[in-house]
């Protein structure tokens, strides 16, 4: 075991928190951690990765939730030659007692490297590092205090949310209900990938969208509303006595032209059917006006990173929908998706690219939604013209 | 064994009393200094929250001193936020002054509110990934070193989302970010014929090229693929389905940098960050020319952005020629798309700046 990283070592210094000093610190008593300072150093030398693609590995009865690691230079680094990692579903809106945490960690500590991600980039509690031979153990202790593990390979990701009601004024829908109750109806479809490819749900609160949900998610859901956005004026005139630039800053900054300001009277006011809901009044005049009081969702379909055709930003298919439990609507529609996707869809194509390959018309009418004009940006240019 | 399908803990048990009393039904808030939020729900309730950066990759005893923290301060609750953040909220205004006073004794850094850098959102990298083209953590590391005082001010005209990806798998989804940081391969995958055979589908190998550039063997007896070189771009498809296909090299891998997107509909709606830097070589532990390269394009930004104005809108506004001649970043081939969307982005205007 190499003893010496004078690379690594060097990111233990600067203002911001250092995750080396991190590895040093569980490499205190635990020789995996120790063996992976070992392997940054060497790949800082080398300038390349020294972990193995992949590996298939799992607990009993599930299909994923554990990615299998192997090192690729176990002769040098035998405490890692297995280092598998557990992705851990969080609690909705990363909320947690600091009981559970401890609980969380006790067990890590007895299993694993004792290093985690808080979190990683889908929302799970990353496990890092643990051999074969402990996952099962792992997971029949995670699950004793009350955790399962998350989604991972073609099978339902695990689903994030905002922080939603919990602590903010802004949302239109019950963000953390809505993806505790969808994480439990498909528990199943999140532990035993059974489709082409990955499928992601992400729920924003509003159209601020917190969690990315338009640019990654399969299936975007995003709060809005249907009536106007509420001002009052007596909030507003504070803004104007505190000195901020209401004209400048808010009216002139809405995209649709849709707040009028009346300079002499310090009044606001706004042309509903002009209004977009983009938020930004919302965001830079929260004490003073807030969504409208009739609230649902929009959602969107197709939402991707670059693999394979490029990346996708969600597009819109329901304009507007009331989100209430159990929420039937929503499950009814996603399984509809999942139907028409696994039928068609090809190894490692995501919904978005399989809509594109297909048509949005086709899809549209095989999950049964009316096409209306808040579906596209304009109409089709050209005369190839299905009838 | 261990019980199933479970799922995660339910979050109703989760939230501190102040959360669970106040719960939908929040007023307002505002930012009282950098990572101090306070929002007052419509009883007159108030929750104080501080929001703290962390390296994200953490020990078990980490969690245990910010779990210290919020036994003190918070009534044993805490919270994440989606760019790794940890908020410690408290109804108690005086117990703000406390966590901040404990946070820094462990070195972590108050902030990350409005205007500001938030921390970086950012993959495995070489700690823990197989294809990864460059590394994360210490990427990331050396970024918010320099970055730090964005972090804990709010000076920028709009907020400024970095995100790291290690490889164009883009796993952290970061094509949406005001900077997004991409680990890239640039030499093409090298084929160990024996393994192919041994360990690949050989239809599904050649199926997960994205341009066709894998075919089947010329020798028949070869149980194998060959790549045209020509129209290989490096994504790691064939390597992903295919591990006898590896592509990293430790000449040809790098970082590109992207700018200008977003996943807010504020103002504008959502925007992909585009390539601004194709290239830049990777030079660990310090990484200082995708660090210097970063914080020129920041400050150019800082300096000439309007309030309010997201990276992706100044650029829109001022245009990408201008982009190019305000950072000095120099135009090159690369930026020209020749992918699957490629004529949407073609000037189709005789409408320019010079």
């Amino acid at each position: 075991m190499k003893e010496e990283t004078p690379l690594v070592d060097q990111l233990e210094k600067g203002p911001w928190p250092s995750y080396v000093k991190e590895i040093k610190r569980a490499a205190k008593k635990n020789a995996a951690a120790k063996d992976l300072l070992g392997v940054q150093e060497l790949s800082f030398k080398d300038k390349v990765t020294h972990w193995k693609h992949g590996g298939i590995v799992g607990v009993t009865g599930y299909g994923g939730g554990v990615i299998g690691r192997y090192s690729d230079v176990p002769h040098l680094f035998p405490n890692v030659e297995s280092f598998h990692t557990l992705r851990v579903n969080h609690p909705a809106g990363w909320f947690y007692s600091t009981k559970k945490l401890r609980q969380l960690c006790d067990v890590w500590e007895r299993y694993g490297s004792s290093l985690t991600n808080f979190h990683g980039s889908t929302g799970d509690i990353i496990l890092l590092g643990t051999t074969t031979a402990n996952l099962q153990p792992c997971f029949d202790a995670l699950t004793e205090v009350g955790f399962d593990l998350g989604g991972s390979g073609s099978a339902l990701r695990t689903l994030t949310a905002c922080v939603g009601p919990a602590r903010c004024e802004w949302t239109n829908i019950n963000t953390l209900d809505l993806v505790h109750n969808l994480t439990m109806e498909f528990q199943d479809e999140i532990h035993r990938p059974r489709w082409p490819y990955k499928f992601k749900i992400k729920i924003s609160g509003c159209p601020n969208d917190c969690v990315a949900a338009i640019a990654r998610a399969d299936l975007t859901i995003i709060g809005t509303w249907r009536d106007s956005l509420k001002i009052d004026q007596k909030a507003v005139k504070e803004y104007v006595k505190a000195g901020f630039d209401v004209k400048g800053l808010v009216v002139d900054k809405c995209p649709t032209n849709a707040l009028k300001w009346d300079e002499k009277t310090k009044k606001l006011r706004v042309v509903p059917q002009d209004c977009v809901r983009c938020m930004h009044c919302i965001n830079k005049m929260t004490k003073a006006i807030r969504p409208g009081l009739d609230k649902g969702a929009t959602l969107l379909i197709g939402g991707k990173a670059p693999i394979l055709k490029g990346a996708m930003l969600s597009s819109v298919i329901v304009p507007f929908m009331k989100v209430e439990p159990p929420y039937t609507e929503i499950k009814e529609l996603v399984r509809k998706i999942w139907d028409w996707w696994d039928e068609n869809g090809r190894t490692r194509e995501r919904v978005g690219e399989l809509i594109e390959r297909l048509g949005m018309r086709n899809f549209l009418k095989a999950v049964g939604l009316k096409p209306t004009p808040q579906m596209i940006k304009a109409p089709r240019a050209n005369p190839y013209v299905f009838f | 064994m261990g019980r199933s399908d479970i799922g995660p803990p339910n979050f109703q048990e989760m939230l501190p009393e102040v959360i669970k009393k106040n719960y939908g039904n929040w007023k307002y808030h505002e930012i009282l200094k950098p990572g101090v939020m306070r929002h007052v729900s419509e009883t007159g309730d108030e929750v104080f929250t501080v929001r703290v950066g962390s390296p994200r990759l953490v020990s078990v005893d980490f969690i245990r001193d910010i779990c210290d923290i919020a036994d003190k301060y918070c009534d044993g609750y805490l919270r994440f936020t989606s760019r790794y953040n940890i908020e410690f909220m408290t109804p108690h205004k005086k117990n703000i002054r406390p966590i901040i006073e404990e946070v820094k004794k462990l070195g972590l850094p108050v902030g990350g509110t409005g205007n500001a850098i938030s921390n970086i959102v950012h993959t495995q990298g070489w700690a823990h990934c197989h294809s990864a083209a460059t590394d994360s953590s210490s990427v990331v590391k050396s970024l918010m070193d320099e970055l730090y005082g964005y972090f804990t001010s709010m000076k920028l005209p709009a907020k400024l989302r970095v995100s790291l990806a290690c490889c164009i798998n883009m796993c952290g989804a970061i094509h949406c970010s005001d900077l997004a940081v991409v680990g890239v391969h640039t030499k093409v995958p090298k084929i160990d014929h024996e393994k192919v055979g041994a360990i690949c589908e050989i239809p599904t190998t050649i199926g997960s090229c994205p341009t066709g550039a894998i075919r089947r063997h010329p020798d028949k007896e070869v149980k194998s693929v060959v790549i045209r070189e020509d129209l290989c771009m490096y994504c790691g498809n064939c390597y992903t389905v295919c591990p006898a296909m590896p592509l990293a090299d430790p000449e040809g891998d790098g970082v590109a940098i992207y700018a200008g997107g977003k996943v807010s509909n504020a103002r504008k709606p959502p925007m992909f960050s585009r390539l601004v830097v194709p290239y830049l070589p990777n030079n660990p532990p310090r990484w200082p020319e995708v660090v210097n390269t970063v914080k020129k394009i920041v400050e150019v930004y800082a300096k000439n952005a309007r309030k309010f104005e997201r990276m992706g809108e100044w650029i829109e506004r001022i245009g990408w020629e201008k982009f190019f001649q305000l950072t000095g970043i120099p135009f090159a081939e690369q930026h020209i798309d020749d992918f699957t969307y490629a004529r949407e982005t073609w000037r189709t205007t005789t409408q320019f700046k010079w």
